[in-house]
């Protein structure tokens, strides 16, 4: 009889459900949880650094390493010509260098590695590279890509009616540009990998990855070994936010190129200025859109384009594309619409994963319509919303062909709109804007509808490994892993669950790609949706054969076994016995019973086709709400969260705690996104803010003093999902663009809501001064 | 000269030998000390992640803890001090140490890299006996990045440690050497004197030497760029130079005096001074960095000094051969990153003119992030205006040239005219006259000089309506 994924029974401590406090929290604090470059450093250890491009665009005419190579301290030198099998680290088929050949297209892109006996060598044998490099025309920015017609592969197009014609006949219309910045991942541990050679030419890799079999396969491909002969290993990252997703791979391969060189362990471990110019970012995006609406404000048509900046090469840009797409209807119905994507081509970082995965970009387009609706119109943006909101069971399929069959938005919207007293305050504010004026406050709403599932269906497929030793403690392994998100706890409570023993029974184990094969990345908000399915099927697996011994061993039927609080139950009329679960484990092992299995998921009922982009992308769809209030300084520009208050959509939480935090921290990074942090690149395309000292992500004091985050009781998901649960990793940081939305609120006061507000993302200081100073001359001018 | 590094780590005295009196501290726990939880972010100050605490001896007036960035600190300079790092902070039965215990029961953790950072900075806090006031919380985090949580579970934890009696300092045992010392190893020769005089003969024999006090901006040449200095001179155990004094109407600052010994006497007529040293780098920064150091790496962008040229400060500076001798604030600043300061020179002390009452004293900061942050535009203004009419003005601005300097165009608007409207709009178009900004990262140019000269707007609602909320910060 197999354990019931739908219903926690909670006998024991610390099953699904329950707070759980991360498997780490108390290692974190005294400093023992070991990182890859805190492992104790095998013999022989050499250090590693690179040799980056330090011009955006040219031709490499030559590489002289001699003085690289006759350093002190080196001992292996490689560049494109080293590699003994392909020169290619495109987690697609796009065909992307490791090592630049014939052109450099970015500063920063790796051209040779250094190997020697400290690091501090390697890195002083690195700066004697000479580069000949012939500099050539270099385009930095998704304008000049435009202009040139400049894309990394042709446009996708996702649409549904005829937004021309609809537009056309639309009883009112207007368009408008706008754009936002990329963003650094900064994860506290920069990229690292440590490569140990082993017989017949293996290699073992510990990497600080999202993607273990990526960097297995990448390793491979660049080494022309077979998969078999790599085994990646993680523990934990110190970060990731999707930055270690395809970029850890390269980093990896260099470090298992030079241990396959050289005979000896190798680790590689950029350097913050490093790792911020030579890997990939968040995209940046300009939008262009037109939009049509009647006088209710209701959507009829929109055309929109957006520009993404993909940098170099491809990397995973279509995906990234592709989702923001997907996600320009946000939780709106909208009749007739054509979404245009464009990958621009530039000569800069190649831009990659960053949680959100373009969903970030995708959602702010319907706001700002929204906004510039509701100003055309003399209503509120919460009026506008509320009249395009998706439907149930009518208005409610998007633009792909899905239907949104969960919709919870607008029980999320009302929820935050009470928990936020939004009525009260925005009369506040407005009174408060009346008596200051230096100072301006804003209030600002927005409601997220978020698809879960990896937009390519065959990356949704997880496997776990499970084995109950004879003394009753159980090891517990799966291809997610862990980058702070409280994965391996949330997955062990499944275990925990399934079992009904402690939480601390468990032992989470490293993911390796030895214990379990052919994963997909931790990436789309889907580890513990899929792994903890993964691991509850392992689980389950030998929870029934446990189940049918103990019947045996007992003679009783099969349902008389209950599992229960650590215990195994066996009702025999008039004789129950109780068996510890230790105990079963040793006697199961006697008897001869296999106490390890794997378990396997993969996700039902998605499908996409990717040329006519239709299809059902998405299991279910998580849903969220919030209202930021912000202070601007019409001064200076400077800018303030003074209160959020988010309602978040977790399914039946399978941790409380954790989702928790998943929610703070993502609202907080998406804040970051929107106002803090700045990409800055100077004419030569040299990233100028490229250490914590220039590129300035939220501090404590950022957070809004006042943060009430409301996890969406009573909702369990619609869908099959372990435990009802929902994804949390990516929606919440989704969430922060009501502080954009506030800080245009803010700004609009300026002029008291005469003028609409253009405010391009980042909101910096001077982009806010900025649009302080349009919106004040666009006022007084229309008063002229 | 002795060989080896002597101090205190996790209270029992240690000795470093065979290493470069260069080396980071942050390098050497991690490397030969093999102490791996303290954390490499950034390798720049600004992260956080190799936070240790620095704790001064038991002694009568018990003991103080601050924290510091092992990644700026050179050896050299470890050397006689007191360090505790994240594997310290366990009892002797090896039970965590409340803020260890008060953070991971808080769920303030996640990816946990940052953590033991934030452990040591949450451990200086709870030491020092502060209020769980949002305000200090956040003054002790600043230099502390978390790219997780979102830091309000750190906040919460950081409030149940304040002033709790059983968040104690861990046990030290042993006090840390003292006297001069100097060492030889590899490349580089480190001095550390003890006295002004062997520091003037240092200065006079090697004049191309690092004169070093902090360290938290000629420090990032080691710990970021990965250079080698053949000779460093270190001033901060010279004790002539950490002293401060308040006579009349005159404060002296001690050149090698830390920013966080310096801010107790920024307070009264100086409170805005020591409201902007609050917001200048973090604490960790704080307990390092010095004024005179400041004045030394003259940076356009050094937030003290555009404060001491609008209070007309007197930069007193001695060498060995011509003794001591005053440069006024004015004449300190000669280009980018040059000053009045010749190869033998060492800076002594500074004298401010403390604003008296009457008197408008006022200092803004722009910067894209209020904590641990550049300034985009540094402002610092002192006038006296007498019957609503300005009778003086000293008004100095950083980020906006080559070197921190005076608004004289814009002065001169102000002087002899009503304090009003007209005068600020003619002082502030001036402001394009008197500085020619550049482009970057913190700023365009028409940015710096669109806020420099709404500052001064904002000075005049200040000494206005001082009932108005004007800033951000106070909402």
């Amino acid at each position: 009889m197999s354990a019931d994924p739908d219903q926690a029974r909670g006998t024991a401590q610390g099953g699904v459900h329950s707070p759980q406090r991360h498997d780490s929290a108390l290692k974190h604090t005294t400093g023992e949880a070991t990182y890859i470059d805190d492992m104790a450093e095998p013999s022989g250890l050499l250090h590693a650094a690179l040799v980056l491009s330090p011009v955006a665009h040219g031709r490499l005419r030559a590489i002289d390493l001699a003085a690289a190579r006759a350093a002190p301290g080196v001992v292996a030198v490689i560049a494109a010509a080293d590699i003994p099998g392909r020169n290619d680290i495109a987690p697609g088929n796009s065909n992307e260098p490791l090592f630049a050949e014939t052109v450099v297209e970015h500063v920063g892109q790796p051209v040779a590695a250094i190997a020697a006996v400290s690091l501090d060598a390697a890195r002083a044998a690195a700066k004697k590279a000479v580069l000949d490099i012939e500099t050539l025309p270099a385009i930095l920015t998704i304008d000049a890509a435009l202009e040139q017609g400049s894309l990394l592969y042709p446009p996708s197009v996702l649409s549904r009616g005829d937004a021309v014609a609809a537009l056309q006949q639309a009883p009112l219309r207007l368009s408008h540009s706008f754009r936002v910045g990329g963003q650094e991942h900064f994860y506290l541990e920069g990229q690292v990998a440590l490569a140990l050679p082993g017989e017949d030419g293996d290699i073992t890799i510990h990497s600080s990855t999202q993607h273990p079999t990526e960097v297995q396969h990448i390793a491979a491909r660049v080494l022309g070994l077979d998969y078999n002969q790599i085994t990646v290993m993680v523990r934990r990252m110190g970060g990731a936010f999707g930055g270690k997703e395809s970029n850890a791979s390269w980093v990896a391969a260099v470090a298992a190129l030079l241990a396959r060189q050289t005979g000896r362990p190798v680790k590689l471990r950029l350097p913050r200025s490093h790792d911020m110019v030579a890997t990939g970012k968040r995209h940046g995006f300009l939008y262009r859109y037109d939009v049509g609406f009647d006088d209710e404000g209701r959507v009829l048509a929109l055309d929109v384009t957006l520009a993404a900046n993909g940098g170099h090469s491809v990397d995973l840009t279509p995906g990234v594309l592709g989702r923001a797409l997907t996600h320009v209807d946000n939780t709106y119905w909208v009749p007739d619409i054509r979404c245009t994507g464009l990958a621009c081509k530039t000569n800069t970082v190649s831009n990659t994963a960053f949680r959100g995965f373009g969903g970030p970009q995708g959602v702010v387009v319907m706001e700002d319509a929204i906004g510039r609706i509701a100003h055309v119109l003399g209503k509120t943006p919460e009026a506008v919303r509320a009249v395009n909101f998706y439907g149930e069971g009518i208005n409610d399929e998007t633009p792909y062909g899905q239907k949104v069959e969960d919709n919870l938005i607008r029980r999320c919207v009302a929820q935050v709109a009470r928990e936020s007293s939004w009525a009260q305050r925005r009369a506040e504010i407005d009174a408060f804007n009346r008596d200051n004026p230096v100072i301006k406050r804003g209030l600002g709403m927005f409601p997220l509808k978020f698809g879960i599932s990896f937009n390519i269906p065959s990356m949704n497929q997880a496997g776990a490994l499970v084995h109950v030793y004879s003394d009753g403690s159980i090891r517990l392994n799966h291809g997610g892993t862990e980058m702070g998100q409280g994965l391996f706890v949330k997955v062990a409570q499944v275990v925990a669950e399934v079992f009904q023993v402690d939480l601390d029974r468990i032992r989470v184990t490293a993911t390796s790609t030895g214990e379990v094969p052919n994963t997909s990345p931790t990436a789309a908000s889907t580890g513990s949706d899929l792994n903890g399915w993964a691991a509850f099927t392992a689980a389950d697996t030998i929870r029934q054969r446990m189940a049918t011994f103990a019947a045996g061993h007992f003679d009783v039927p099969e349902d008389a076994i209950a599992f229960r609080d650590n215990h195994v139950h066996v009702a025999r009329p008039g004789d129950n016995r109780v068996v510890a679960f230790n105990e079963l484990a040793r006697l199961c092992h006697q008897g001869r019973v296999s106490l390890s299995s794997t378990g396997f998921y993969r996700t039902p009922k998605i499908h996409w086709d990717p040329q006519a982009m239709k299809g059902r992308p998405f299991f279910y769809f998580s849903y969220g709400a919030a209202v930021a209030e912000v202070a601007i300084d019409t001064l200076t520009g400077e800018s303030r969260v003074l209160r959020a208050d988010l309602v978040q959509d977790c399914g039946r939480s399978l941790n409380p705690a954790v989702d928790l935090g998943q929610i703070e921290g993502a609202f907080a990074q998406g804040m970051g996104w929107l106002t803090c942090e700045e990409l800055w690149w100077d004419k030569d395309g040299r990233l100028r803010t490229a250490g914590p000292s220039t590129y300035k992500i939220p501090g404590s004091r950022d957070v809004p003093p006042v943060f009430n985050v409301h996890i969406l009781e009573n909702a369990p998901a619609r869908e099959a999902t372990i435990f009802r649960s929902k994804a949390i990793g990516e929606p919440p940081l989704m969430l922060a663009t009501a502080v954009w939305t506030a800080l245009k609120d803010a700004i609009a006061s300026v002029a008291e809501h005469s003028v609409p507000v253009t405010l391009d993302a980042p909101a910096t200081p001077e982009r806010i001064l900025v649009a302080v100073q349009t919106v004040r001359s666009a006022s007084l001018a229309s008063v002229e | 000269m002795p060989d080896t590094i002597a101090f205190v780590l996790n209270g029992q005295p240690v000795t470093a030998a065979g290493v470069s009196p260069a080396m980071t501290l942050l390098d050497w726990l991690r490397g030969p000390a093999r102490l791996t939880g303290t954390k490499e972010g950034c390798a720049e100050g600004d992260c956080g992640a190799c936070t240790v605490a620095l704790e001064q001896p038991p002694a009568a007036g018990g003991r103080s803890c601050e924290p510091a960035n092992a990644c700026l600190l050179m050896m050299g300079q470890v050397h006689g001090r007191a360090v505790r790092t994240v594997e310290g902070l366990r009892d002797a039965g090896g039970t965590p140490h409340p803020v260890q215990r008060a953070l991971a029961d808080g769920d303030g953790t996640q990816c946990g890299y940052c953590t033991p950072g934030i452990i040591m900075s949450m451990y200086a806090f709870a030491a020092g006996g502060e209020p769980p006031e949002a305000a200090l919380i956040h003054d002790a985090l600043a230099g502390n990045l978390c790219r997780c949580t979102g830091y309000r579970p750190i906040v919460e934890a950081m409030a149940r440690v304040a002033q709790q009696p059983d968040a104690p300092l861990a046990s030290m045992v042993e006090r840390p050497p003292a006297g001069a010392a100097a060492w030889q190893d590899g490349a580089t020769r480190f001095d550390s004197p003890t006295t002004l005089d062997a520091l003037l003969a240092l200065r006079r024999d090697f004049p191309d030497a690092w004169l070093l006090a902090g360290g938290t901006d000629l420090g990032l040449r080691v710990s970021h760029d990965r250079d080698v200095p053949a000779h460093v001179v270190h001033v901060a155990r010279v004790p002539e130079l950490q002293m401060a004094s308040v006579a009349r109407e005159r404060l002296r600052i001690g050149a090698a005096l830390t920013y966080a010994g310096l801010l107790p006497y920024l307070a009264d007529s100086l409170a805005p001074f020591g409201a902007m040293v609050r917001r200048l780098g973090s604490r960790q920064i704080r307990a390092l960095g010095t004024i005179g150091g400041n004045l030394g790496t003259a940076s356009p962008i050094g937030d003290t000094l555009p404060v001491l040229l609008a209070l007309d400060a007197t930069i007193h500076v001695r060498s060995a051969a011509r003794g001591p001798r005053a440069v006024a604030s004015d004449a300190f600043f000669l280009g980018y990153r040059r000053t009045a300061l010749a190869a033998d020179d060492i800076i002594e002390a500074i004298d401010i003119k403390v604003p008296q009452p009457g008197e408008v004293f006022h200092v803004d900061k722009v910067s894209k992030r209020r904590d641990q942050d550049i300034s985009a535009v540094l402002g610092a203004y002192r006038l006296r205006i007498e019957d609503g009419v300005v009778r003086s003005a000293r008004l100095a601005f950083g980020g906006m040239a080559a070197t921190p300097a005076r608004a004289r165009q814009a002065e001169a608007a102000l002087i002899g005219q009503p304090w009003g409207d007209g005068a600020i709009d003619r002082a502030a178009a001036a402001l394009a006259r008197d500085f020619q900004p550049l482009d970057d990262w913190r700023g365009s140019a028409a940015y710096r000089l669109a806020v420099a000269g709404n500052l001064l707007r904002r000075l005049y609602w200040r000494t206005t309506r001082p009932d108005a909320v004007l800033e951000v910060d106070q909402l």
